[in-house]
């Protein structure tokens, strides 16, 4: 029991930040129909920007993170849906999922070859030490990864349904025509989302290097499970994919606790394949209507 | 018009037939997996590019095209039957992968596809009493017609030549049979093609069965090229290469994925001298590829094309509704 208690913390612990990429990932598609398949690269650039800050720069972690932040939502919200997403819009999904394809060699290659092909230890932002907690040992990193994703996500939503920008938000992501003859600047929203994504991008990444260390190949992992994440609870609902994050950590920690490490990725992919069948809108989400 | 494209077409055969006399064994080999791939993304462009199914399992079905060429080879069998089972075999799994085509489209259907190439790859790395594992397989030998052997890298050139030839003629005569029209008729409309009558159901199936024999085959003629199998040739990262030279020559058109083969193949030998960058400066191109024109290579030239022609031009002041 108490070793499943564990397994369960830190399932849910790496899951909340599953969820934050795959949050991410669904605002992107409910604003612009935009498949970002370099979603795992996103977040594991972000970790090299407060790295460079760090030991460039000479910053404390702190105001690294605040570089990294601004640096990230600049570039891979703002030039990311200006110059790459912006031109392919009109020409469907698949030019849009060969460039951002394209894009996370680009940038793998690039923290490859300029940063360090090795793993980057990364400084945590909580100690290391544990606790017990229903016969389980807790590390206060879990629970802090745990309370931060929390935080963000709370958050989002609070902008999402509270705030007058969020709400025109929502209104891009479910009918377009429709708010721009209301007075929504729906090209200003569909940017607000890009640069909200590359923002949830980072906190992932300042959560989950830590962890699984800061390397240029760790993208590649994190983005299939935010794809999984995201279909898994639902397309177009943000606490869809709040769910689908937390459930593929913990099933991905319980298959490789009590199946074979072998054949740990196939847990969730069997999960996934299921999903598509019997629920293609994913556990949480609604069906969307088909045009002729 | 006709005349031109004939003699284009003419063009291109003698080059094929003459490249190998200019290479050396490397270049021939390269030359041989430009065919190879394009054979796989020729099937491919049938799935996605005609029928307007996107998968990413093509990797796979090479994989099971490969392996069972490979066991069969190994053990005695003629290249010519391992190629119809490996074949064979894929037709049946891609019906079977194109049942959830039916129930899902577009990004579902992508990640349907790509949870089962990671499954086939789990399978292929784990089963080591059927694929030798993460060791894969080795020796694989080449087939011999008669007195004539393929160990020689040039002959082995035109023994995939020839079959290339074969697999792009069936493959013209697919997309020019009936057939071929139900198939653009369902990427156009699927709802509008059923209610003229296609079996939307069935084609849907076909497409994905067609392309994976595809896929299949370009496995079989992969694994006596290289003699040697490892279950990391059949990744997610191939199936995503493989998409890549679809759509960068162009999908839906006849020549686009053997331009893209050739391009994705080919460049890194281009951008040997580049090293360490060639990736970052590959992967550059075809974001400025994608951005500047989304239909590929194909739709590049022929833009390119229609910028030179002649064309009539509309008097502004005689449009309707023209405000003088």
């Amino acid at each position: 029991m108490s070793e499943f208690m564990q397994v369960l913390i830190s399932g849910l612990a790496t899951g909340s930040i599953y969820a934050l990429a795959a949050i991410g990932f669904t605002l992107l598609w409910q604003a612009s129909q935009t498949i970002n398949f370099a979603q795992g690269e996103f977040v594991m650039l972000p970790a090299f920007f407060v790295l460079i800050g760090m030991h460039v720069l000479g910053l404390g972690l702190l105001p690294a993170i605040t570089l990294a932040l601004v640096v990230s939502v600049a570039l891979l919200g703002l030039v990311f849906k200006r110059v790459i997403i912006q031109p392919m819009l009109p020409h469907g999904v698949l030019p849009i999922v060969m460039a951002t394809i394209a894009l996370a060699i680009l940038m793998r290659e690039l923290v490859k070859e300029f940063y360090s092909a090795e793993a980057q230890p990364f400084p945590s932002m909580f100690s290391e030490s544990t606790f017990r907690f229903l016969g389980a040992t807790v590390s206060y990193q879990d629970v802090g990864n745990l309370v931060v994703s929390a935080i963000a996500i709370t958050a989002l939503q609070l902008f999402l349904g509270r705030t007058r920008t969020g709400r025109c938000m929502q209104a891009t992501a479910q009918n377009p025509a429709v708010a721009e003859i209301l007075g929504v600047n729906i090209q200003r929203m569909v940017l607000y989302t890009f640069m909200i994504n590359a923002a949830l991008a980072t906190i992932a990444s300042v959560l989950i290097s830590p962890i699984y260390l800061a390397k240029f190949s760790i993208g590649e992992p994190i983005g299939l499970v935010a794809f999984l994440a995201a279909i898994v609870g639902g397309f177009n609902q943000v606490r869809g994919a709040l769910a689908g994050g937390l459930l593929i950590g913990v099933i991905d920690n319980m298959s490789a606790a009590y199946l074979s490490s072998e054949y740990r990725i196939a847990g969730p992919m069997i999960l996934l394949i299921i999903i598509v069948l019997l629920r293609p809108q994913g556990l949480l989400g609604t069906a969307e209507g088909r045009t002729v | 018009m006709a005349l031109v494209r004939y003699t284009a077409l003419l063009a291109g055969l003698v080059l094929l037939v003459v490249a190998p006399f200019t290479q050396a064994t490397y270049g021939t080999y390269v030359l041989c997996s430009w065919l190879i791939f394009a054979i796989a993304a020729m099937g491919l462009n049938l799935t996605l590019g005609y029928a307007g199914q996107i998968s990413l399992a093509q990797a796979s079905f090479m994989g099971i095209g490969a392996y069972t060429t490979a066991l069969m080879t190994m053990a005695g069998i003629h290249w010519a039957f391992s190629v119809a089972a490996g074949m064979g075999l894929c037709f049946v799994v891609g019906l079977v992968l194109g049942y959830p085509a039916l129930r899902v489209q577009h990004h579902f259907l992508a990640f349907v596809t790509l949870a089962f190439t990671t499954l086939a790859f789990l399978v292929m790395r784990n089963e080591d009493w059927l694929t030798g594992g993460v060791y894969g397989l080795v020796g694989i030998p080449r087939p011999e017609f008669g007195p004539v052997s393929t160990m020689n890298q040039r002959n082995y050139y035109f023994f995939t030549l020839v079959i290339f030839l074969i697999a792009f003629a069936g493959f013209y005569w697919i997309v020019r049979s009936p057939w071929g029209r139900a198939f653009k008729a369902l990427r156009e409309n699927p709802i509008r093609a059923n209610s003229l009558g296609v079996d939307t159901r069935m084609i849907t199936l076909l497409a994905f069965a067609i392309g994976a024999a595809y896929g299949g085959l370009s496995g079989s003629l992969m694994a006596p090229l290289v003699q040697y199998i490892d279950p990391m040739s059949f990744t997610l990262i191939i199936s995503l290469k493989i998409l890549l030279m679809v759509v960068v020559g162009g999908s839906g058109y006849l020549f686009g994925p053997l331009l893209g083969a050739g391009l994705v193949i080919m460049l890194p030998e281009f951008l040997r001298f580049a090293e360490n960058y060639y990736l970052m400066i590959y992967a550059g191109l075809v974001i400025v590829l994608m951005v500047y024109c989304p239909t590929g290579l194909i739709g590049l030239i022929e833009k390119t094309m229609t910028a030179f022609k002649a064309k009539r031009i509309e008097r502004g002041d005689l449009k309707q509704g023209a405000q003088l």
